[in-house]
């Protein structure tokens, strides 16, 4: 038998609507339980000023394995997830080759039990080969382990086969995850459409491109009875369509990524690549639309979008650089610095955004600290302050646009089923694992 | 030391810029000391006819990724009247069609002993990248839409050979103002210097968003042309646009052409700009083209003289 107790620190689980300093106690891998007294043969983790939490979530990663290891790989991707705090991650299927069959889906649940480092769950393609043609096989790719469907990366284009989707995921209860663009729009385009695209006289895209392709999920979810997760939502006028769709009792959900409510298009005048990303960096309007949506509920998740891409394939002109940043190691502090420090949102909201929630759209059993859940924990020192360097960064890949910013709060432990994976500080211990 | 001289090293005494990368980030004193160079360097080499060797010992490199005629050889002619060597280098049939990255092309060349970088590219902001990249001056020579600072410079020294000052006259940049670097370097020089900027063409071209910058915009050239004292026609940039704005050409002319019944209509000293290279028929016909109102020929002469300054300005401050 294995036993850590975590003393003395806050535990906020959004899931039980705790939040109180407490111990918390972790046997074989599983919670055992709060307010435990410390014994002779418990392993002892002092988290006096500090905050435990279920472990984090993060249901929107891209780990470019298969097909574009010179990104990233399952083994740095997950090294950069437990350094940002994350237990759980959730890929991608825009591989090469996409996850559209269950020997992809094993593959990947393969290369993340050989990493050791974290839970990685997969989101497999909607449509054959990513191709929006014709649907993939969902049934098998559940059996396989498939938690949702998507093309990301890119939108379902064809109405036709999203309705299908909607129609036959039913059978699975699983949703589909849509990348909301409508491309006639922004075929081209680099940046939001706006004053600065206007004055730099780069190629824009329009928030329509967005808001359009909302508008039409949420009628065929509507329709269908169907569940649509909107992913990396980022203008005004998509969130007040999610916000009233789920007024109106269609089943929608939807996520944001750190960099769409603290940054704006204001940050491409520098020309730089690491600012390019898919859906672009928006107007202010949509930026503040992003911090009220998290505040009213309307969105759910809080997502990083990590998006890595090695350093030559982003120093090009701006419009052959790629869309897409890192964002595993910054996701925490950002929401600290960002939402929770300026009081937009309290610990607990903010939590349930990165735990419970995305646990309970993919219908993951994590997110919890009940007691015989999986022992995932993320102690979290709210009051380190630092400046986040690239080269510090355990990703493969080091695209990120919040080089040299000043942070506070970062992950101090990161637990997953009973066994700590990282440490702040140490460097070895993400790696040991492998 | 001349008078002159004198005048060109307190010029370059006040240029406090490694790059020249857009009017946008000078200031009007700063473009009224180019524009105060080029003329003083114009008047000392006979309408920029005779070599002024005092730039002997730099080198100046045309990186042009995109095609170009008057500006490479402007910029060429520029270097040469100054004494600077030069070196020119063309996009197709180089080594980025082997794979290399423009960075890495820039880089090379660089390390050839080049001073300064002239460099036109398709797209917005390589000159920066490659400002941030290498360690020699750069000049932007057009970036995609984005600027095409001396293509503005010379426009307003033009503007204020012709009419003694900027400040107070309106100006309107007829055309294709979503995908032309000259407008957008011509609203920032212009507005700086006290110009009333007046944004004309079709609503797929010309956005009402422009206003947010403090122009006028119109879409109609005979509603504003009375208004006018000066016209600059803008090429229609039919290589930039992935869907076709108007309807045809043939519209397009009808409605925008600066034409011998609106020349008529205008005041009767309006100057008529155009960057270049001119579509005839379609901006303007050849009889304003040609026409006494059309000062398109003095820009070109005026180019050479602003990028000798520009040249003068940005060597003399990697000596500092």
């Amino acid at each position: 038998m294995t036993s850590i107790l975590i003393e003395n620190g806050r535990v906020i689980d959004p899931s039980q609507s705790i939040d109180r300093v407490t111990s918390v106690l972790i046997v074989d891998g599983k919670i055992a339980g709060f307010d435990v007294a410390r014994q002779a043969h418990h392993e002892v983790i002092d988290a006096t000023g500090k905050i435990v939490t279920p472990g984090l979530i993060d249901m929107h990663v891209h780990l470019r394995e298969p097909g574009r290891e010179e990104d990233e790989t399952i083994a740095t991707g997950t090294a950069a997830a437990i350094a940002g705090g994350f237990t759980s991650i959730v890929c991608m299927p825009n591989t090469e080759p996409p996850i559209d069959t269950q020997g992809t889906v094993e593959f990947i649940q393969h290369q993340a039990a050989l990493a050791g480092n974290c839970h990685v769950y997969v989101v497999a393609c909607v449509s054959k080969d990513r191709e929006g043609k014709e649907l993939a096989e969902i049934g098998q790719l559940v059996q396989a382990g498939a938690v949702g469907f998507s093309d990301d990366g890119a939108p379902v284009h064809n109405a036709e086969l999203m309705r299908r989707a909607f129609e036959y995921a039913q059978m699975f209860d699983r949703p589909i995850l849509n990348h909301a663009e409508v491309p006639e729009l922004t075929t081209g385009g680099v940046m939001h459409e706006g004053l600065v695209s206007m004055i730099l006289g780069l190629p824009g895209m329009p928030s329509a491109a967005e808001d359009v392709m909302v508008g039409r999920d949420l009628e065929l979810a509507a329709t269908t009875g169907g569940r649509i997760h909107v992913m990396h939502i980022s203008t005004e006028g998509a969130i007040d369509i999610v916000r009233r769709g789920k007024r109106r009792g269609v089943r929608v959900t939807t996520e944001v990524c750190p960099h769409h409510f603290v940054l704006t298009d204001e940050a491409l005048r520098s020309f730089d690549s690491n600012f390019k990303m898919s859906p672009p960096l928006r107007a202010e309007n949509d930026r503040a639309a992003c911090v009220e949506g998290l505040k009213d509920g309307t969105i759910d998740c809080i997502v990083t979008d990590h998006a890595p891409h090695a350093a030559e394939k982003k120093m090009q002109e701006l419009d052959r650089a790629p869309f897409g940043i890192v964002g595993l190691e910054t996701a925490l502090p950002l929401v600290i610095t960002h939402l929770i420090e300026p009081g937009h949102l309290d610990w607990s909201q903010a939590i349930a955004k990165m735990t419970i929630n995305p646990a309970r759209i993919l219908g993951l059993d994590r997110g919890t600290l009940r007691a015989g859940a999986p022992a995932d924990v993320t102690i979290i020192d709210p009051g380190y302050e630092w400046t986040v360097e690239r080269e510090q960064m355990r990703s493969k890949s080091k695209n990120s646009p919040f080089q040299g910013w000043r942070v506070r709060g970062r992950a101090d432990v990161t637990i997953v089923d009973g066994q700590v994976k990282y440490r702040a500080g140490v460097e070895n211990l993400a790696l040991a694992g492998r | 030391m001349s008078l002159e001289t004198s005048a060109w090293e307190s010029a370059a005494a006040a240029w406090t810029h490694r790059h020249l990368l857009g009017l946008e980030e000078l200031t009007a004193d700063e473009i009224t000391l180019i524009l105060d160079t080029a003329e003083s360097l114009k008047d000392a080499t006979g309408g920029c006819r005779q070599k002024l060797p005092i730039l002997a010992g730099k080198t100046m490199a045309n990186l042009f990724f995109e095609n170009s005629t008057r500006t490479r050889i402007s910029f060429s002619l520029a270097a040469r009247r100054l004494g600077a060597d030069t070196i020119d280098f063309a996009a197709s049939g180089s080594s980025l069609s082997k794979g290399e990255t423009c960075i890495d092309t820039a880089k090379n060349i660089e390390a050839m002993g080049v001073d300064v970088m002239v460099v036109r590219h398709r797209t917005p902001g390589t000159p920066h990248l490659l400002a941030d990249n290498l360690d020699c001056a750069v000049i932007n020579a057009g970036d995609g839409p984005h600027e095409h600072p001396t293509q503005g410079l010379l426009d307003l020294l033009t503007i204020r050979q012709q009419r003694g000052s900027i400040a107070g006259l309106t100006v309107a940049l007829v055309g294709d103002i979503q995908f032309s670097r000259t407008a957008r370097s011509n609203i920032w020089g212009l507005k700086k210097l006290g110009a009333h900027v007046i944004l004309c063409g079709p609503a797929t071209l010309v956005s009402p968003r422009w206003r947010e910058l403090g122009v006028e915009v119109s879409h109609n050239l005979d509603e504003v042309l009375p208004r006018c004292d000066v016209l600059n026609l803008l090429r229609i940039q039919f290589e930039r646009q992935t869907t076709r704005p108007f309807p045809s050409v043939r519209e397009y002319a009808l409605l925008y052409a600066m034409n011998r019944e609106r020349i008529a209509r205008a005041k009767d000293d309006i100057l008529i700009l155009a960057p270049g290279p001119i579509n005839r028929g379609v901006e303007v016909t050849p009889e304003v083209a040609d026409g006494p109102h059309s000062v398109i020929l003095e820009q070109v002469s005026n180019g050479l003289a602003v990028r000798m300054a520009v040249l003068w300005l940005i060597c003399k401050r990697l000596e500092m």
